[in-house]
């Protein structure tokens, strides 16, 4: 009844036999144990499972796995290059705040990078419309299009220099200062 | 470098690990061997079973267990311990079910779909009893009893009285009475319930749950199992949000530990979205009827209030609502006479729980939709009635609570200001062309001082290893569930101790590793108590390490020692001090290897029945309502608000946010609508939250105090700001089109029948309802 199927994960090759009526969210999680990518309803409806199809965003909840056969596919993981090296979507949604509990995260970055790839300088209503297939129960989003608004800025290479990414295990991405820069007016 | 983190946007310490996926929440788990659990649940909302067989489902290939109800020790369980006949739930039905989606079996298997197929395979047999599913049904002469031991269908009653009731309506130029209804609404965390249990050789057990609340798990699996507190560990990993959701021992848990111990293999159930929309903890509905008394010039003379909580089938928390909406109700203003009586109300219902701001949406949507009609009759503006009537610091709730700091009044001037409330507000209801805005205020407990979990613990408690290479240890049971509260003490310790973040470390929320005790995620407790807790054991080191430098400088004893920058030196002359990993090595050899560790705990006393300090604050809302459509879009929202000192504006900010986005779920569309005792929206295409694209600007200030009691003058800010939200936006949309909304969610469909004319559907009919708590029934 299993198949075996090649996946393409993050430039990785995976083999793995799999039921035909698996989804991709499933494999990842847990044949492949990329457990980044989350489940938040398995209907499609909150976006927690998203991942990227051929640098398209795609709920891996409604995607059978025997579908992205042949695809690039990128979840969470794949997001960063090096420990220190965090994609600026991530560093911003540190440096923002745009993380609480966090389990929206992998999927709200995800529809993140792949907005501000197919539109560099989103307007404030192009980020809302990008970001409304991913659901948050903490945030209240506010963070959230702050630090989209900040990737954007330093994917056109306009960073403020207080956004500059730094060494996450010291603290945070916001360089040096492990306490986050000054006090707040 | 900065050693002073207190008040600066400190990122989270674990946002690496979120933004990276590398975060474990208790899903993202797997051990070798490991079973997979899944659920048998009732179709039915109340009956008796008739039958049971599970023979073809244990017969099926790779199902390794499947247990009922008479399996398991039949021990009920709940969090209020300290009443044990409130405590009313099993883990399994033994021989009733009495809500749709009562747990009723349960396997485990080799993998998830074997588990799924054999719970199609246990047969059972149903036979219907009557069933209640509301307020009315259930407290009527003859309803159909759910519990024996509660014959009227009442499970909890409390009140709450004091001044001259009849001397203050009798004064009173004005009263009104009405009457309020607030619906069910789901916490809606994006991760849904997992727990995974191993068990050794000797039974013990090791469970990793999505909890908020380690040390009440531990215990009350303990005695279901029959074990003892410590044979069960209980670790919590990343929590994906809880919102008072994950705060109780729940059926999976005691599944998967049982089944451990039966098996020898560890077990895990993780629940689907489904499953915790149709019958997971929801917020409770209630109807309120409140009976308001004023002077002519605005003066608050008196208030009776009455609410009936619709519980469901089990108390979950329901004693603990019952409680605190009464007290809510007293808040915020001074009430010289005040008489609260309420009364939880068993039904068919899947259960309601904890829900974010615990009784206060529903208290003070009452409340505050109550001060803008008052204002309106009164011909006062409602910002200029409620400053008339505000809490000030040091009043008093007699035989309650005592309000230590209090920026309410401030609270309501800055709020006024920002919006450009008395310029906008100037013009009637309903002539802005469709736009309007609104007032609503809150006040929030920091931290319960109530101990019915009868911990004989303290309320919190941390423990400081200082280690000789400059980093620290905090070990603290306290539970972060995605508001921030590692990064917020850790913050409280690297301040105290003068050190900076990276230079801690931290082991939180196992019992098993930290110190007892901690009751817990809820009641916006973790900051002031935990911090309490972590300043205490941060304070011993530094005493400790002060000691060294006072010795090796041979300082005046009248000289302070300071610890700041990485140092341990004098305030007065800076120079004397050495670096904080050398004054811990000097104390170590000083104690003879002993390691140098500080011990903090923290338990409220003698601070009355509540907390130990309230936050407040008040929220406007600026709202756009289609008169076409009848959809209501919210535009702006406004916070000033009294949260102590800001440890982490940063954090502070966004719990402000998440508030919002619940409390506009509350007021405009989230509902759980039930049919026939079923949850018929039970996924998030039917379940409407305010996403992405619904959310307004959100503009907030904090009216900073500095509050005594909390660390560094800190009081709470997770939950109060959400029961604003819902009546600011009430009272926006009755300032945009002339409705005066009574009931939630004000939906689109309410909002356009009652523009045009027709009150049947918008609730009005429900002014009249009764919430007189009947007399009690002979108890069984």
């Amino acid at each position: 009844m299993k198949q075996t199927i090649r996946l393409r994960v993050n430039g990785d090759t995976y083999e793995v036999a799999v039921p035909p009526w698996r989804t991709l969210n499933e494999v990842l999680r847990e044949d492949l144990r990329l457990t980044g990518t989350k489940r938040g309803c398995g209907d499609g409806d909150c976006g927690a499972c998203t991942v990227l199809l051929d640098g398209r965003s795609v709920t891996s909840c409604l995607m059978l796995a025997v579908e992205a056969v042949g695809h690039e596919v990128t979840t969470v993981e794949g997001l960063a290059t090096a420990r220190d090296a965090l994609h600026p979507v991530q560093a911003e949604f540190i440096a923002a705040g745009a993380i609480q509990c966090g389990y929206c995260t992998p999927g709200m970055e995800l529809s993140a990078a792949y907005l501000l790839s197919r539109n560099p300088s989103p307007t404030d209503d192009e980020i809302r419309r990008g970001l409304s297939g991913n659901l948050c129960r903490c945030t209240g989003y506010q963070k959230i299009f702050e630090a989209v608004r900040r990737a954007s800025d330093r994917l056109k290479g306009a960073a403020p220099p207080d956004a500059a990414a730094g060494d996450p295990a010291a603290g945070g991405p916001a360089g040096g200062d492990p306490s986050g820069g000054g006090a707040r007016p | 470098m900065t050693s002073r983190p207190i008040g600066k946007d400190v990122p989270r310490v674990d946002g690496w690990a979120k933004a990276t996926g590398a975060a474990l929440y208790t899903d993202d788990l797997s051990l070798p061997g490991m079973l997979h659990g899944a659920l048998l649940r009732s179709p039915v909302p109340h009956a008796r079973i008739a039958h049971l067989d599970t023979r073809r489902a244990a017969a099926l290939p790779g199902v390794k267990a499947v247990v009922v109800g008479s399996d398991l020790p039949a021990v009920k369980y709940g969090n209020w311990r300290l009443v044990p006949t409130t405590q009313d739930e099993l883990a399994l039905a033994r021989g009733r079910v009495r809500f749709v989606g009562d747990e009723v079996a349960a396997v485990a298997a080799v993998d998830r779909d074997t588990a799924e197929e054999a719970l199609a395979l246990i047969r059972v047999e149903y036979e219907p009893l009557p069933a209640v599913f509301d307020l009315d049904a259930a407290m009527a002469a003859g309803a159909p009893v759910l519990h024996e031991a509660t014959p009227d269908n009442v499970s909890v009653t409390r009140k709450i009285a004091f001044g001259d009731l009849e001397a203050g309506f009798g004064a009173s130029d004005y009263v009104r009475e009405d009457t309020f209804t607030v619906q069910a609404v789901s916490h809606a965390y994006l991760e849904p319930c997992a727990t995974l249990a191993q068990a050794d050789d000797l039974g013990r057990i090791t469970l990793w749950t999505s909890t908020q609340t380690p040390y009440i798990v531990q215990c009350l699996l303990a005695s279901t199992l029959g074990l003892r507190e410590n044979e069960v560990r209980v670790v919590k990993p990343a929590v994906g949000g809880g919102f008072g959701g994950k705060m109780e021992l729940r059926p999976w848990d005691v599944c998967a530990a049982f089944i451990a111990r039966r098996t020898g293999k560890p077990v895990k159930f993780a629940l689907s979205r489904e499953e915790e929309l149709a019958t997971g903890r929801r917020r409770h509905p209630m109807r309120l009827r409140s009976r308001v008394g004023f002077k002519r010039d605005g003066t608050l003379m008196a208030k009776d209030l009455q609410v009936l909580l619709e519980g469901g089938a089990y108390n979950s928390m329901g004693p603990t609502a019952t409680f605190l909406v009464g007290n809510f109700g007293a808040m915020l203003y001074r009430y010289p006479a005040y008489r609260y009586a309420g009364a939880h109300v068993y039904t068919n219902h899947a259960p309601a729980g904890a829900m974010r701001g615990f009784g206060a949406p529903q208290a003070l949507f009452a409340t505050e939709t109550q001060m803008n009609m008052a204002a309106e009759a009164l011909g006062i503006d409602p910002i200029e009635l409620r400053l008339k009537n505000a809490m000030r610091p040091g009043d008093e709730i007699p035989d309650v609570a005592t309000v230590g700091t209090c920026g309410f009044a401030e609270c309501l001037e800055r709020v006024a200001e920002m919006s450009g409330w008395r310029e906008k507000r100037r013009r009637g209801p309903g002539t802005g062309g469709g736009k309007g805005l609104g007032i609503g205020c809150y006040s929030f407990i920091t931290g319960g001082v109530f101990n019915w979990f009868n911990t004989p613990y303290p309320f919190s408690a941390a423990e400081v290893r200082a280690y000789a290479d400059g980093t620290v240890h905090l070990l603290t049971m306290a539970s972060d569930i995605g508001q921030g509260s590692d990064t917020v003490l850790q913050q409280i310790l690297a301040e105290e101790l003068g050190i900076r973040m990276q230079d801690v470390q931290m082991t939180a929320g196992d019992t098993a590793m930290t110190p007892k005790g901690d009751l817990g995620t809820w009641g916006s407790r973790v900051t002031l108590m935990a911090g309490n807790a972590v300043l205490e054991a941060a304070r011993q080191v530094k005493e400790e390490l002060a000691r060294m430098v006072s010795l090796r400088f041979d300082l005046n004893v009248v000289q302070e020692v300071e610890l700041k920058d990485g140092m341990v030196r004098s305030k007065f002359r800076p120079d004397r001090g050495i670096p904080f990993a050398e004054a811990v090595a000097m104390a170590q050899k000083a104690n003879r290897g002993k390691p140098v560790v500080g011990r903090g705990t923290y338990t409220p006393r003698d601070m009355g029945l509540v907390t130990p300090t309230f936050s407040f604050g008040a929220q406007v809302a600026e709202v756009d309502v289609d008169r076409e459509t009848g959809v209501t879009r919210v535009t702006k929202v406004y916070t000033a608000h009294d949260c102590g000192t800001v440890l982490n504006p940063m954090a502070v900010d966004g719990q402000v946010h998440g508030c919002i986005q619940m409390g506009m779920g509350y007021a405009l569309s989230e509902e759980l609508v039930m049919r026939d005792g079923k949850t018929v929206n039970a996924s998030f295409l039917d379940y409407k939250m305010p996403g992405a694209l619904d959310m307004p600007e959100c503009e907030a200030v904090c009216v900073e105090t500095h509050d005594p009691r909390g660390p560094f003058g800190a009081k709470e800010t997770g939950e109060g700001p959400i029961s604003a939200t819902a009546p600011a936006i009430a009272d926006a949309v009755w300032h945009a089109s002339g409705y005066r909304a009574t009931g939630l969610p004000i939906t689109a469909e309410k909002l356009l029948a009652a523009l045009d004319g027709d009150d049947s559907i918008a609730g009005e009919r429900r002014a009249e309802a009764s919430c007189a708590i009947p007399d009690p029934r002979p108890r069984g």
